[in-house]
């Protein structure tokens, strides 16, 4: 009650005041030109040269990279999700498998369509399994998260590339066999962080599960990847 | 500053607002918190029937209940789709455990799904299943290759192509011809003995799920082990098909349903041989000059086609 007292104090005046009807007001009511229209400039991006624009966006998507190789629990790839990420990297990686190999029948590794379809196929299925089971991500936010968390999987194809071309024995396979094994478990260590807030408890097995089964199915491949002779 | 017995009440209210918005939902029986429910039932000064019987009877009505409702919507709606995945973890792996260890007396449908089959189950379990097959086929193959000079490793990813083919055809064809055929045959007491569609289909995904280390096993090199635990799983495997479909098929004439029990056994059989035969095929050198002795080798060399 005091505090209604202490509210109504300085408009206490106020029932006392009245406005005679001779008083004209008059005014301008258009708004000032002046540095307001600056403003709009640096608001408005339609004038901005090409590349501003194209180096805001892999500004964005480097940020997210930056996110998933050192994963915390946060949701910056949830909040702004875009699929640019997801897209490079899935190319970057059927790319980089793709073995050119001379004997050509289908006894090789998976071909540049084999890989994208599995890859977002397979990001779709999953998406659509944590939403079946009760998850409250969205489509699109879920997509973007297993798109990113290929990049240490990418990466560790670039690095089994190189171990290559030094040689196909037993050494390089040790050491292609540590590195895939280790950027599989980077992968879904970083999504589950992204991924398990969002699962009802008693169900996070059940979409931990195929996360792990498409990056170790990615890592197969990768581990697998055999130069043509 | 609010009571114990306020929380309580809130509680309640909210479940007997669900409960109004919903007359058709089924309600759970809850055991003990009895004290507060005559309270509960004056506050709300609604009609909130609360089934508080504690015997497994009661448990297992009201879960019937609960599974026999409709799912909600249209097949349109995303949660038609919702309530076949509405299943837990330690579900998922009391069923897979059911169907790995069958037992004489145990029907897999009324024992583990009891009226609440899922989707989960038998579409990860093929997948599972397809990755495992493939890859331990290859693994065997480079196994069994790995003392010749002359052989170059091949990743052989079209095996994975060719096994979800069959794999997920027989996953949901079989079920689809199994389950018409016994409705079909049991005509007007459908309700009475026969299975869902989605019953039958949660029996033949589970059932798959022994071959996933039976596949995994199959890598190590020796015949006789392979035809072993290719006989196990099939007796595992097989038995809780029949187990599950005797039941149901009993009532029909003999001819009947021998034939179909019959006829079941057959097509896992053929699946499980089938895949035996084309991923882990021994792998036979053909010697370039001289002509073998073994015809029946050149139609298991490692050349797919």
């Amino acid at each position: 009650m005091a505090a209604a007292e202490e509210a109504s104090r300085p408009f206490a005046g106020l029932s006392e005041v009245s406005i005679s009807e001779d008083i004209t007001v008059e005014g301008d009511i258009s708004v000032p030109v002046g540095p307001s229209t600056r403003r709009d400039d640096e608001l408005s991006t339609l004038d901005e040269p090409v590349r501003e624009t194209i180096l805001r966006d892999l500004r964005a998507v480097g940020n997210k990279f930056v996110h998933v190789l050192y994963p915390k629990r946060s949701t910056a790839l949830l909040r702004d999700w875009d699929l640019w990420g997801p897209l490079l990297l899935c190319v970057t990686l059927a790319l980089l498998l793709q073995a050119g190999a001379a004997d050509s029948d289908d006894q090789g590794g998976p071909q540049f369509a084999e890989v994208f379809v599995i890859i977002w196929f397979g990001s779709i299925i999953i998406t659509l399994n944590s939403k079946l089971l009760g998850g409250t991500i969205s489509f699109f936010q879920s997509l973007c998260v297993l798109g990113y968390c290929i990049l240490p999987l990418t990466a560790a194809m670039a690095v089994c590339r190189i171990v290559l071309v030094g040689g196909s024995g037993t050494v390089s396979f040790a050491v292609r066999l540590v590195v895939v094994t280790a950027s599989f478990g980077w992968s879904t260590f970083a999504s589950t962080a992204f991924l398990a807030d969002s699962q009802p408890p008693d169900r996070k097995a059940l979409v931990v599960y195929p996360v792990f089964l498409f990056y170790f199915v990615i890592g197969w491949m990768i581990l697998t990847f055999s130069p043509s002779q | 500053m609010a009571s114990p017995n306020d929380l309580q009440f809130q509680e309640f209210e909210e479940a007997a607002e669900l409960l109004s918005a919903d007359p058709g939902a089924s309600t759970l029986s809850m055991s003990g918190s009895s004290t507060s429910t005559p309270a509960a039932t004056t506050v709300g000064g609604e009609d909130v029937k609360l089934d508080l019987s504690e015997d497994e009877e009661g448990r297992e009505e009201s879960s019937e209940l609960l599974g026999g409702q409709k799912p909600s919507g249209g097949f349109w709606t995303f949660e038609y789709y919702q309530s076949f995945f509405n299943v837990d973890t330690m579900q998922v792996l009391d069923r897979v455990k059911g169907s790995v260890m069958p037992l004489p007396g145990r029907n897999f449908v009324k024992h583990h799904l009891r009226s609440n089959p899922d989707l989960y189950g038998p579409f990860w379990i093929c997948v599972t299943l397809v990755f495992s097959v493939a890859i331990s086929g290859n693994l065997s193959t480079f196994l069994s290759e790995l003392g010749n000079p002359s052989y170059h490793y091949r990743p052989q990813f079209h095996r994975v192509t060719i096994a979800a083919v069959v794999i997920f055809m027989y996953a949901w064809l079989v079920p689809i011809g199994v389950w018409g055929f016994l409705t079909w045959r049991q005509g007007a007491e459908r309700q009475i003995g026969g299975y869902s569609f989605l019953e039958t289909v949660c029996v033949y995904g589970y059932s798959l799920s022994i071959y996933i280390p039976t596949s995994v096993l199959w890598i190590i090199p020796f015949e006789w082990l392979r035809w072993t635990l290719i006989v196990v799983a099939m007796v595992i495997s097989g038995s809780v098909l029949v187990l599950t479909f005797w039941p149901v098929v009993r009532e029909d004439t003999k001819v009947a349903a021998v034939a179909t029990v019959v006829t079941i056994v057959v097509l896992h059989t053929l699946l499980a041989v089938g895949c035996k035969m084309y991923f882990f095929q021994t792998a036979v050198h053909v010697p370039t000059t001289a002509p073998t002795t073994h015809p029946v080798a050149i139609t298991m060399a490692t050349k797919a086609h």
